[in-house]
């Protein structure tokens, strides 16, 4: 609890962080803010026309002319989230190393600064998804809320694996150099560009063993189909979450100590 | 009196592993034996300052200073041992940090101050306080990328002392803006101390932590030499770096009986330049029965003597003298050419000689450093046979007829007073 309540205290200095960070990206920038939305908005079409159009990329099951690219999209702007908060989270200590050595501050605010921009971010690039599926008139109705829960478990799942990462990354550097590879595979080991259907049926149990890959599943379920996702196979990643949160908050709060030390 | 900073037992160690694969080993090999040599940085370190007291920290580079200091501040953990800090403990170790160049002086005061753990309320109440203190004018809203360092430093400094903490560590190393604004900052740490402020202070000048403190550690080697009152410590420490030996617990003996000279004194940071037409062979200081000393009372004779030998026949030989304090402030120099008196100018190859230069000792207590030298005037630019730097070190030791109190030099003063008549027709009006 004295974690959460330092983390309130500072959280002047976690909302500036994520605003400088912010503004720092795009100073000097003619067109400032306007490429945070140019920049997914891009992606989008890229993916739709060059998948979609270009490549006549057809999901095996479901019909539709952006059928592919709402799926495309479902997968790979959460993947990003994941991909930036563990990303992030494992340089975290390293990239601050001037503040924490000569700064007395609670250390994990780093982590939920690192969570706020990557939060923001992906806010910004969903938005704009959002938009696309309005106004190309694939909105699934109520059960998009549902996304919220599964952001959830899956911001959980990345920060317990993130910390922990980072803690082990100021001890051994060879941890972030390796994990860099690691999402790289683990990347196209999730269907996120092809669907898990085109898989042989030998693998695809194996596939279910991957928490991205079941939550990757919920994000397109949501999407595109317009269902409720499954949320009994969301259940394993849950305990998941909890045990890698455990996991990296005590690896973190045992080395902390020795962690600036080592900087 | 309660307790501010609670140090017990307290000490740091490193772990130092042989190869980059002991730590994993040690790290992934359960109940296996430790893999690392410890270095200890700071052990066994056994203090309780009370809320108020000011506490000074000397020691030579390497003894644990700013470890102690980051484990109080917090920064860094004990290996063992208990610190315990009450209050809100503002550290001065490095200005400026969380400083972004691309921002206005403004938004990286409310940043800067938000990190240091102060509400954006506070920090935007004292903004007007830090504007004011920095007094860097129009700047404020300017990117700090376009700041010189010392406009930087203002500020930093300004940020980090807008709300009086309950514990300052100040590390002296920081040399903070142009001599005005440094005043300043002492002012303000002053002030601080007035209003109940702990202090702790890192400094290899001994003359301020003798002014600004109380009491003085001394590390030496990461433990406590030393710890009392901040003048005996100091000049404890002053005396052992001098002479590098080991540290002994008696203080420099200043009795009239004690023996002039203190062999612990010595420079060892002698630098000697020259053409090696001349070689000065020895320096020594001397009282005036002609017994060897490096210890002096006020108006106590001081004989600076020197032995050169002509390696090569020089003429125009004029023999010099200086005496300067530890920052390098010249004091008090003359040569044989200023001297009344008749000189040798002229020397042959070979030829060995003594010199002797005797003066009263008007010098204020403290260190001081001497430099000799044999100088050739005979050309268009005098240039140096030989000349030694730093060579030796004296002290002056304040007794009952020491009439300064602050400054180098002290010149014999009576003090008068008289009851003042409005009739007395000298007064000024």
């Amino acid at each position: 609890m004295g974690h959460l309540r330092s983390i309130w205290a500072y959280r002047g200095f976690i909302l500036g962080s994520a605003k400088r960070e912010f503004q720092v990206r795009y100073r000097n920038s003619l067109l400032g803010a306007a490429w945070t939305v140019l920049n997914p908005l891009a992606m989008i079409l890229v993916y739709t026309l060059i998948f979609s159009q270009v490549m006549r990329a057809r999901l095996p099951a479901a019909g539709g002319q952006f059928a592919y690219s709402i799926y495309l999209c479902a997968g790979i702007l959460t993947w990003s989230l994941f991909a930036e908060i563990v990303g992030r989270a494992q340089n975290v200590f390293l990239e601050h190393a001037n503040l924490l050595k000569k700064l007395n501050f609670p250390r994990s605010c780093l982590p939920v600064l690192v969570v706020v921009n990557a939060s923001i971010n992906f806010a910004i690039a969903f938005g704009l998804f959002t938009v696309f599926l309005v106004v190309t008139g694939n909105f699934p109705g109520w059960c998009y809320f549902a996304v919220v829960p599964v952001l959830l478990l899956q911001i959980a799942f990345a920060i317990g694996l993130g910390v922990a990462l980072g803690t082990l990354n100021v001890f051994f550097r060879d941890v972030g150099q390796f994990f860099t590879i690691v999402l790289q595979f683990w990347f196209w080991l999730t269907p996120i560009v092809y669907s898990p259907s085109i898989l042989p049926e030998a693998i695809r149990p194996w596939v279910d063993l991957n928490p991205m890959a079941r939550l990757t599943a919920a994000h397109q379920d949501i999407l595109l189909a317009g269902t409720l996702p499954d949320w009994l196979s969301l259940w394993p990643v849950a305990v998941l979450d909890l045990v890698l949160l455990a996991a990296g908050f005590l690896l973190f709060r045992r080395h902390s100590g020795a962690l600036v030390d080592e900087l | 009196m309660t307790s501010s900073v609670t140090l017990a037992n307290v000490g740091k160690v490193y772990r130092m592993y042989a190869t980059r694969w002991a730590r994993l080993a040690e790290w992934l090999v359960p109940f296996g034996k430790p893999r690392h040599e410890p270095k200890w940085v700071l052990r066994g370190v056994d203090c309780t300052i009370a809320a108020g007291e000011a506490v000074g920290i000397v020691g030579v580079n390497g003894a644990g200073k700013s470890t102690l200091l980051k484990i109080i501040a917090g920064t860094t953990q004990p290996s063992e041992g208990v610190a315990r800090v009450e209050g809100r403990v503002a550290a001065l170790l490095e200005l400026g940090i969380g400083f972004h160049p691309e921002f206005t002086g403004r938004q990286n005061v409310l940043m800067a101050g938000q990190l240091l753990g102060l509400s954006t309320d506070t920090v935007r109440a004292a903004m007007p306080a830090i504007e004011q203190f920095a007094d860097i004018g129009d700047y404020v809203d300017q990117p700090v990328r376009i700041y010189s360092s010392g406009m930087q430093m203002r500020l930093a400094f300004s940020v980090a002392t807008a709300v009086q903490p309950d514990v300052l560590i100040v590390d002296e190393a920081l040399a903070v803006g142009d001599a005005a604004f440094q005043r300043k900052c002492f002012r303000r740490i002053e002030e601080f101390r007035a209003g109940g402020t702990t202090l702790l202070f890192v400094s290899h000048d001994t003359e301020s932590v003798k002014k600004l403190c109380d009491r003085a550690i001394y590390l030496h080697q990461g433990t406590v030499a030393a710890l009392g009152p901040a003048k005996s410590v100091c000049d404890l420490y002053e005396r052992s770096i001098f002479g590098g030996g080991a540290v002994s617990g008696a203080a420099a003996a200043a009795t009239p009986a004690a023996p002039a000279l203190d062999p612990s004194l010595s420079a060892d940071c002698e630098v000697s330049y020259g053409d090696q037409r001349a070689t000065i062979e020895a320096i020594w200081l001397e009282d005036e029965r002609g017994n060897s000393a490096n210890l002096f009372g006020s108006q106590d004779t001081i004989a600076v003597r020197y032995r050169v030998r002509f390696n090569a026949a020089v003429s125009g030989v004029v023999f010099a003298f200086l005496i300067k304090t530890r920052e390098g402030i010249a004091v008090f120099g003359t040569d044989s050419a200023a001297l009344p008196g008749r000189s040798q100018h002229d020397f042959a190859a070979a030829e060995v000689v003594e010199v002797r230069f005797a003066m009263k000792n008007n010098f204020a207590p403290g260190t001081y450093y001497v430099n000799c030298g044999v100088r050739d005037d005979s050309g268009e630019t005098p240039v140096f046979p030989h000349r030694r730097v730093d060579a030796l070190v004296f002290r002056v030791r304040s007794d009952p007829a020491t009439a300064a109190k602050v400054g180098l030099v002290n010149s014999p003063t009576v003090f008068e007073i008289q009851p003042c008549t409005t009739s007395s027709p000298s007064a000024p009006r």
